[in-house]
């Protein structure tokens, strides 16, 4: 017993040395079977796939892509992680990079791909798709579904006709002790990038100290200050709209939390979108073509606003259930573009002493 | 004629075990390489971000949480070893059981779930809201919730350290000290204490680049440490000055390792009789084994059933709420089979190093040994991002395949296997190897027919720690798979984050039942072998 373990033990060493420094040949060839099994249609029928890295988890993605393969016949492999994460992936792959599609949850992540110079623009007939304050202006990538900036309020404690229409008088003292933001948080960034467009570099600066000033409690996520609103942790948090719904989902009504849109104009109530880039390297274009044409599609879009409480982008599609429409938001013309500086607005919090 | 004889300089046993040392850290110093690359143009900038007051600031909190967090797990675990292992205490062999698995929890879910039972306004409070009235707890963010988070969390590795060591100790030492008159106290303070300075030396290392390396415990705790700047850069696309941060990370690593470094220098550990593996004579405590028992069973509490007890409400609530709860096999499946391979390779790859640094004794065979941690403290996401990188532009075919997958997990893991394996090497005595040489045997022999099979206890659990640790590995799983390839872990991951507690619920708890029972089977099974 001891010398069949020993022997082994041997044997394995020697395949591993075999290997050299790079991998022991016995994973490498699981690994490649495997690997083959998990993809096998990839391998045989190249012309019907492509390969997707989602910035957005699958529990949000994972249907639509399926019923993608459905009607179009095309497998999709994806990769899923945070977009930050897979943003740097990419970058580190360069032009090597076997993705055809960048789907990310914000532009901050396809503005850094598109500035490394690996999206190709997309076509005339795709951005028209979509409403013109969706597109990226270089054609570099499309907006695909929008969510808002809300103030999420606990219902015990606050009267919804209390809030203040704009974001900016959050500073008051009156509001010390009682906001919840996530500061770290992407989405987050993108409105303080907003900020800095229509305010200005001052302003920005100022109000991100106001609030530091009245110690809000600093969550992780925008989950988290959902449910530190509604379980009276705080009276207020900054959040997206659409985190409320799941948990009214799972908790039901008795859920104390809900959004209050700010409508008094400004960044406070930002559009933010998640979009969709093609990678120029990419070996599937036909295909990555089509499924962003998807992505703007009506199907899509409303897959959207039923299931993730989203915007839509094209016309003729309703807001998600509970939202006003966007007119009424009264929202700033911003360019999506731009809010691709997520470093200026790092470097802005890390000034006020936000983040680090 | 054995193999090794014939081929007697060309390819000795030795060479063989150097050469493998030498590509196996060598492959561990990628991310190394990698950080340096990448930060190269950040390099001026790293004086500017260090001179900022918040650096420093941050910095300090790092060292302090992992100070606190070793301390606090030397002081949980030593007297549960001592409890367990030794004294007769009631339910002793449900707490040997039981005592080391809240390592199968991983941090970003095990913080998650103290604060949705202990926060403010968790679960307790809302009990206690109904019954009493309660509007709110005391805060458990900050440095102490961190602290204690990943303390429970952890206390495990230096539990998992001592224990090897107590069970390779021959009682006899700890016995004559009683028969002459020492009562149990004092015996565990003159003999025990002594002999378990190299295995606290390993399991605090574990416990403190684990702490260093968190990122789930702290964020959800709200204590930013130094990894959540690190973090912070990658949120802004800025790779090249979040290499160069991490490097600093690598620095404080040496630190601690140099410190471990003290632990071990002195004295020789080996018992002058081979076995040793008996079950001791139980110290009786009297009147204190309740209060001893009681302790363990308070340990258990809030660091496995606690949070057990959460993901169970939570999969319960989801399941009343009607979520879709998606089938888990191939996941299962997936994950067990990464970190099965993991654990192996991990375990080969860390053999040879183990060897050298003990029976070799030399600056070169400890130099490797010391390497292996330097990319401990990295975060999976800096390792995962190395690999991309070297793994695309030189080693192409082998990109985005389950062997690259593993090779990660190898890297971020190896020093739980060297450290696990070395300190079982410390207490062999050398003269079983010499005496086999004695007789003939060749040094390839005297490795797999004495070294090898005595290691036993030491190479299973060194792989059973890597097991564990690539099960619950989140970025390096999800930038490193083969595409389409999803785990247990990747599958909380996306369900977490979007907030769907429920649908995480499910994967959470098959993480910890699939990691649970090896380790399960490893306690019993020695515990057996010691009661026969």
């Amino acid at each position: 017993m001891i010398r069949k373990f020993s022997t082994l033990l041997a044997g394995i060493s020697i395949l591993a040395i075999a290997g050299c420094n790079t991998a022991p040949p016995a994973s490498n060839e699981t690994g490649s079977a495997d690997n083959a099994a998990a993809t096998a249609p990839v391998a045989t029928e190249k012309t019907d796939t492509l390969v997707v890295y989602s910035g957005r988890s699958d529990k949000l993605v994972d249907p639509l892509i399926k019923k993608f393969e459905k009607e179009k016949g095309i497998k999709v492999t994806v990769k899923y992680g945070s977009t930050p994460e897979i943003a740097a992936t990419i970058l580190e792959e360069g032009e090597k990079s076997p993705a055809d599609v960048f789907f990310a949850q914000d532009p901050g992540g396809l503005g850094a791909i598109a500035k490394a110079g690996l999206l190709a623009p997309l076509s005339d007939e795709t951005l028209e798709k979509v409403q013109p304050q969706f597109r990226a202006d270089d054609k570099q990538w499309v907006g695909v579904a929008g969510r808002t900036r809300v103030v999420a309020y606990n219902t015990d404690k606050i009267k919804p006709e209390s809030l203040p229409a704009d974001i900016a008088d959050f500073t008051k003292p009156e509001w010390k002790g009682r906001i919840g933001w996530a500061p770290a948080n992407a989405s987050f960034h993108a409105m303080v990038t907003a900020m800095r467009i229509e305010w200005g570099e001052e302003r920005t600066l100022n109000w991100v100290k106001g609030i530091h000033a009245n110690k809000p409690v600093v969550y992780k996520r925008n989950g988290p200050a959902v449910e530190g609103v509604a379980n009276g942790e705080v009276d207020v948090a900054f959040v997206n709209n659409y985190y409320l719904y799941r948990y009214l989902k799972e908790h039901g009504e008795k859920f104390k939390a809900r959004n209050h849109f700010l409508t008094g104009g400004g960044p406070g109530s930002m559009l933010m979108v998640a979009g969709a880039g093609h990678l120029k390297n990419g070996k599937n274009t036909a295909n990555a073509q089509t499924f962003i044409d998807y992505l703007v599609s009506k199907d899509a879009q409303e897959y959207f606003t039923k299931e993730t409480s989203e915007y839509p982008v094209v016309d003729g599609v309703a807001p998600p259930k509970g939202a006003p429409t966007l007119d009424k938001l009264n929202i700033a013309k911003i360019n999506l573009s731009d809010l691709s500086d997520v470093e200026g607005t790092t470097k802005l919090l890390q000034k006020a002493g936000v983040i680090e | 004629m054995p193999f090794s004889q014939r081929l007697p300089r060309l390819l000795s046993v030795n060479t063989l075990l150097w050469v493998l040392a030498f590509l196996t850290v060598s492959t561990l110093m990628l991310p190394l390489l990698y950080l340096v690359i990448r930060g190269w143009d950040s390099r001026a900038t790293l004086l500017e971000v260090l001179a900022r007051p918040s650096s420093l600031f941050t910095l300090w909190r790092t060292i302090s949480l992992t100070v606190a967090v070793t301390a606090a797990s030397t002081a949980i675990a030593v007297p549960l070893a001592w409890f367990t292992l030794r004294c007769d205490i009631p339910l002793r062999k449900l707490w040997i059981i039981l005592t080391p698995m809240p390592l199968v929890i991983p941090s970003y879910i095990g913080a998650y779930l103290y604060v949705s039972a202990l926060g403010p306004y968790g679960l307790l409070q809302k009990s206690l809201e109904q019954a009493f009235g309660l509007e709110r707890l005391p805060s458990i963010y900050g440095f102490w919730g961190a602290t204690v988070t990943l303390t429970l969390l952890s206390y495990p590795y230096t539990l998992l350290a001592i224990r090897g060591t107590l069970l390779r100790l021959d009682p006899a030492q700890e016995e004559a000290a009683r028969s002459l008159g020492s009562d149990a106290w004092s015996s565990f303070w003159r003999v025990t204490w002594p002999l378990l300075r190299p295995s606290l030396g390993v399991g605090g290392l574990l416990v403190a680049l684990y702490a260093l390396r968190d990122f789930g415990a702290v964020a959800i705790m709200r204590y930013d440490t130094f990894t959540s700047v690190i973090y912070n850069q990658y949120s802004s696309f800025n790779r090249s000055q979040a290499s160069i941060l991490a490097l600093v990370l690598v620095v404080l690593t040496l630190f601690f390792i140099f410190i471990e470094a003290k632990t071990h220098r002195k004295a020789d550990f080996f018992q002058n009789e081979g076995g040793g593996a008996r079950q001791p004579q139980l110290i009786d405590l009297g009147i204190w084994r309740w209060p001893a028992s009681l302790f363990c069973g308070a340990v258990i509490t809030a660091a496995l059933l606690l949070p057990a007890a959460v993901l169970g409400y939570w999969l319960v609530r989801g399941l009343l709420a009607q979520e879709a709860i998606s089938p888990l096999w191939s996941l299962t499946w997936n994950s067990v089979q990464a970190s099965g391979m993991a654990m192996l390779f991990t375990v080969v790859f860390a053999l040879p190093i183990a060897i050298l640094a003990v029976r070799q004794k030399n600056w070169l065979s400890h130099l490797f040994e010391r390497l292996t941690y330097s990319a401990y403290a990295l975060p999976g996401v800096v390792v995962a991002l190395a690999l991309i990188f070297f793994g695309i532009n030189y080693i192409p075919w082998f990109y985005q395949t389950l062997a690259m997958l593993v090779l990660g997990y190898v890297i971020l893991f190896l020093p739980q296997a060297v450290g696990t394996i070395r300190s079982t090497l410390l207490q062999i005595h050398p003269n079983l190897e010499d005496a086999a040489r004695n007789l003939q045997s060749s040094p390839g022999q005297v490795i797999c027919r004495i070294t090898l099979p005595l290691l036993r206890p030491g190479i299973v659990s060194g792989g059973i720690l890597v097991f564990l640790s690539a099960m619950k590995e989140l970025p390096a799983t999800l930038l490193l798979s083969p595409l389409g390839y999803q785990t247990l872990a990747t599958s909380v991951w996306s369900s977490v984050i979007e907030a769907y507690f429920a649908a995480a619920a499910a994967p959470a708890l098959l993480i910890m039942l699939t990691s649970s029972l090896p380790l399960a089977l490893l306690l019993f099974f020695e515990h057996r072998k010691l009661s026969k």
